[in-house]
């Protein structure tokens, strides 16, 4: 079972370094998110502090949204999500496995580069640690709800927008805690209630999402 | 061992079939019948319980496939019309991805020679989108050699494959049946098998006649 987990999970990060121009587009849409704001609203470090928080989260709450599609899209049209469902390992160890490797390859991604970002909007440096943690707590929240949004819409034409629908109202605590807990930060505030928080959401959506997941790719393949 | 029991599918409002039964034993080999739209497709998804049907249930062993999924599974193989196969990935590595999804670890030798038996010596590094339709559904067979499976679900196995390629298929048929294997199985190509082998119209369980006088 974890050997399956396992080879999945591997399968989906080599297929994915295999084609690197989609590897990179969920980093280079947050980079340009928030590089595109000071140029818009206002350069002065006031206005950078006071917006940083939301337009940093809300790029990478969009950037793992749009790179959603691809989590069971490729599996779904080449017949390979059929197979995962026909074997004999339990589906939700496997669904874990595509959605440990979505994360791997857009929330990681994003954490990791947050630091320079904070640095672009003028944030304080304890903020940015926050900025870090939470995102690192926050963003595989999103790759694992967004999975019960793509199993439900991945047979339906241009699911796009339906996709959006069911997933984006799941993803507003995430949102408002995540980019509260660094606003709350910048003025020096504890910020442990918002951090505890979101990892309660994490544990939540890690012990429910992968279950959810796979009843609806069950539904989405009884067609 | 495979038993179907008052089976009913509708699909789009439309009856595909009812109240079908039938069973499959061990060295049975069974092709499914009909004209295109009747339902093979259907029926084949739901014996391998990706789909549900309407009514009816399928049973594995004397056990509904929905109660013990995990025992279905490691002894059946399902093949369908999509290739199953990724362009990024290598040959070999198709057939190992397949592979590790049932969990099987088999050696890289046997690997090989069951590419080389269906044709695709050689070919062990090429990537899945260098290949022709034919070698994408040749890597399927191999799969399904490998898999070890009792029960084959073959889903028009016999698409884009040429002569040989046709053969081979009714080779790997006749020795799989010998070794106590079923097979279950829809096709349009003639299929020459030499041995015993059920058919089923599918078509017959259609009841039209009572579906025009609802």
């Amino acid at each position: 079972m974890l050997k399956a987990y396992y080879y999945l999970l591997m399968r989906d990060l080599r297929l994915a370094f295999r084609s690197r121009h989609e590897l990179a587009n969920p980093l280079i849409f947050f980079v340009l998110v928030v590089t595109l704001f000071p140029l818009a609203v206002s350069p002065t470090t006031e206005a950078l502090r006071t917006m940083a928080p939301g337009v940093i989260w809300v790029s990478a709450l969009l950037a793992v949204l749009l790179s959603l599609d691809r989590l069971f899209k490729q599996d779904f049209e080449d017949g390979s999500l059929d197979q995962l469902m026909l074997s004999p390992n339990p589906l939700v160890v496997l669904v874990l496995a595509k959605v440990t490797a979505h994360w791997f390859l857009t929330g990681l991604p994003l954490v990791l580069i947050a630091p320079l970002l904070g640095l672009f909007m003028a944030l304080p440096d304890e903020s940015v640690e926050v900025l870090v943690y939470s995102l690192l707590l926050g963003t595989p929240v999103l790759s694992l709800i967004g999975a019960i949004g793509v199993s439900l819409t991945v047979a339906v034409n241009r699911g796009g927008v339906l996709l959006s629908l069911i997933v984006l109202p799941l993803y507003i605590p995430v949102l408002i805690f995540g980019a509260n807990a660094v606003d709350v930060a910048m003025d020096g505030l504890p910020v442990r209630g918002q951090l505890f928080f979101l990892a309660a959401v994490l544990a939540l959506a890690l012990s429910l999402a992968p279950l959810a997941t796979a009843v609806a790719l069950r539904i989405t393949a009884s067609r | 061992m495979l038993e179907i029991r008052a089976l009913e599918c509708i699909r789009d409002d439309r009856l595909l079939f009812s109240d079908l039964n039938f069973s499959l034993s061990a060295g049975e080999v069974m092709q499914v019948e009909g004209p295109n739209g009747c339902g093979k497709t259907s029926l084949l998804r739901i014996v391998c319980g990706l789909r549900q049907p309407e009514e009816g249930e399928v049973l594995w062993q004397g056990e509904s496939i929905r109660h013990n999924r995990e025992d279905y599974y490691a002894n059946m193989v399902y093949i369908g019309h999509l290739p199953c196969i990724k362009g990024d990935l290598t040959v070999l590595e198709n057939v190992r991805a397949l592979l590790d999804t049932r969990s099987l670890s088999i050696d890289a030798k046997t690997t090989e020679a069951a590419l080389a038996r269906v044709g695709l010596a050689g070919f062990e590094d090429v990537p899945g989108k260098a290949l022709s339709s034919g070698q994408r559904r040749r890597i399927l067979l191999a799969f399904v050699e490998l898999a070890g499976a009792k029960l084959w679900i073959l889903d028009e196995p016999l698409t884009a494959l040429d002569v040989q390629g046709v053969a081979l298929m009714e080779s790997m048929i006749l020795e799989h049946r010998a070794a106590g294997g079923s097979v279950m199985f829809t096709t349009h190509h003639g299929m020459q098998l030499d041995c015993d082998m059920r058919s089923i119209e599918l078509s017959a369980y259609s009841h039209a006649d009572w579906q025009e006088r609802d």
